[in-house]
């Protein structure tokens, strides 16, 4: 039952998602001008830009773009909705699947991003397979985390602030494992050196599925 | 009387360890010599503010278990003096860091670690001053403390662990570990850590009263006792 009902959740995401057609390429344009940005402000004259600093802008991207994304799964939504939802469906289910949905959204986010950090700006990374693992896993532990305090941020006033502010210090930790790995990866040093702070970023993801399915009803309550 | 020994020997703590930690002898180091001293008055501040805002998360677990106002006064007046704790724990690091590494900030995971955690909690009093209805804010800001000490941890015990760092007692060098810790220096520094708690609870403790007389203060002037 509870299955089923986990299934027509993100089905509906998905169809809500496709549907809205605004909202989804304001993500996408949103994540290009944000590269568009780094490219013009770094990378316009050749050579001014070096593997590390890749790295920091990758991620900058990213973590701006995902913030955004993962923001509007609860903040923005009509209250209607809110107790529609809480007549169909249990709070748990409901957290799984915008977690879900969410983590391959941001995987599909994050893959689009370094494709476009290929085109505009290079691809200094040569170990593909371990970069791209680490980018499905940061997408997991960042989308758990944001979706949780996305929906703490909608109870305020002051929703979208607060979303930033709530969401960098806990999302730190998560981004430091995803730097490290990913400065592995552009030096293409063996894979066992990355295989500690791949289980580190494990384990974080983890915590923060179990204590997103484990609060946000309380979180719903209201 | 009874009821109060505990504050009598935290303050019996701290009269000693200020005297003991001043004059009694530290073990000459290279490069640390007398702010070795530091021991005393700077790891104490950690210890209690992870301490405290582990009973802030306790109580945050109590009031989504039991929604009570007191729970929820408990847990913010936690986080309240764990933050205080948190922010001398920072400067003293900061006057010790300018004397034996040359600056205040140094960029070190640990300092970096630190600048978080009060980060986390700075972020958590903005989200409790912007939320307008009580049972609302309690239920929030607790799951908000939850989730944020939970995801505090690695980045405090895990990550500080896996980089190398000019903190004493990482990375080989000398200070906060059992062989370099001689056993004078254990006679202050223990004592010390269960006095500044002490005295942190105490603070805690007042600051929970004055807080409940306010309230009631408070109702008594709109008439509703």
């Amino acid at each position: 039952m509870t299955n089923q009902v986990l299934v027509h959740l993100i089905k509906k995401e998905f169809t809500l998602e496709l549907r809205r057609k605004s909202v989804i390429s304001g993500i996408g344009l949103y994540l290009f001008s944000l590269i568009f940005i780094c490219y013009i402000t770094f990378s316009l004259r050749q050579n001014s830009i070096n593997a590390a600093t890749w790295s920091a802008l990758f991620w900058l991207t990213i973590l701006f773009s995902v913030v955004n994304t993962v923001a509007k799964s609860f903040i923005g939504e009509r209250k209607g909705l809110f107790i529609y939802m809480y007549s169909v469906a249990s709070p748990k289910s409901i957290i799984l699947s915008k977690i879900i949905y969410n983590s391959l959204l941001c995987t599909l986010l994050s893959l689009a991003g370094f494709a476009l950090f290929s085109v505009f700006i290079f691809n200094p990374v040569q170990d593909m397979v371990l970069f791209v693992s680490a980018l499905a896993l940061t997408s997991i532990g960042f989308s758990a985390s944001l979706s949780l305090i996305s929906g703490i941020a909608s109870k305020a006033n002051n929703s979208n602030i607060l979303m930033a502010v709530l969401s960098f210090p806990v999302l730190i930790s998560i981004l430091l494992m995803a730097i490290r790995i990913t400065k592995n990866a552009i030096d293409g040093i063996d894979r066992s050196a990355s295989i500690d702070e791949m289980l580190n970023l494990l384990a974080i993801n983890a915590i923060a599925v179990v204590l997103a399915y484990l609060l946000f009803p309380y979180i719903w309550r209201s | 009387m009874k009821k109060h020994w505990w504050k009598i020997v935290g303050v019996l703590l701290l009269v000693y360890i200020h005297i003991g930690g001043m004059f009694i002898e530290v073990p000459r180091l290279n490069i640390l010599n007398e702010t070795a001293r530091a021991l005393y008055f700077h790891v104490p501040m950690w210890f209690t503010m992870i301490l405290l805002y582990g009973f802030s998360v306790y109580y945050s677990i109590q009031y989504l278990r039991n929604p009570s106002t007191d729970n929820d006064l408990k847990s913010m007046q936690f986080a309240h003096v764990g933050t205080a704790f948190g922010i001398l724990g920072i400067l003293t690091g900061m006057l010790w860091a300018n004397y034996t590494w040359g600056t205040p900030w140094h960029g070190d995971p640990k300092q970096n670690g630190a600048a978080i955690a009060l980060l986390v909690y700075l972020a958590y009093f903005v989200l409790r001053g912007s939320l307008d209805n009580e049972e609302q804010r309690g239920r929030l800001s607790a799951v908000y403390n939850i989730f944020a000490f939970a995801a505090m941890i690695p980045l405090i015990f895990i990550i500080p662990r896996l980089t190398d760092s000019m903190h004493p007692g990482n990375g080989g060098n000398p200070g906060f570990n059992a062989y370099d810790l001689d056993s004078r220096m254990r006679m202050i520094f223990y004592p010390a850590v269960i006095g500044w708690f002490l005295i942190g609870l105490w603070i805690v403790s007042l600051r929970v009263r004055w807080k409940k007389i306010q309230e009631r203060l408070f109702d008594l002037e709109d008439g509703k006792i």
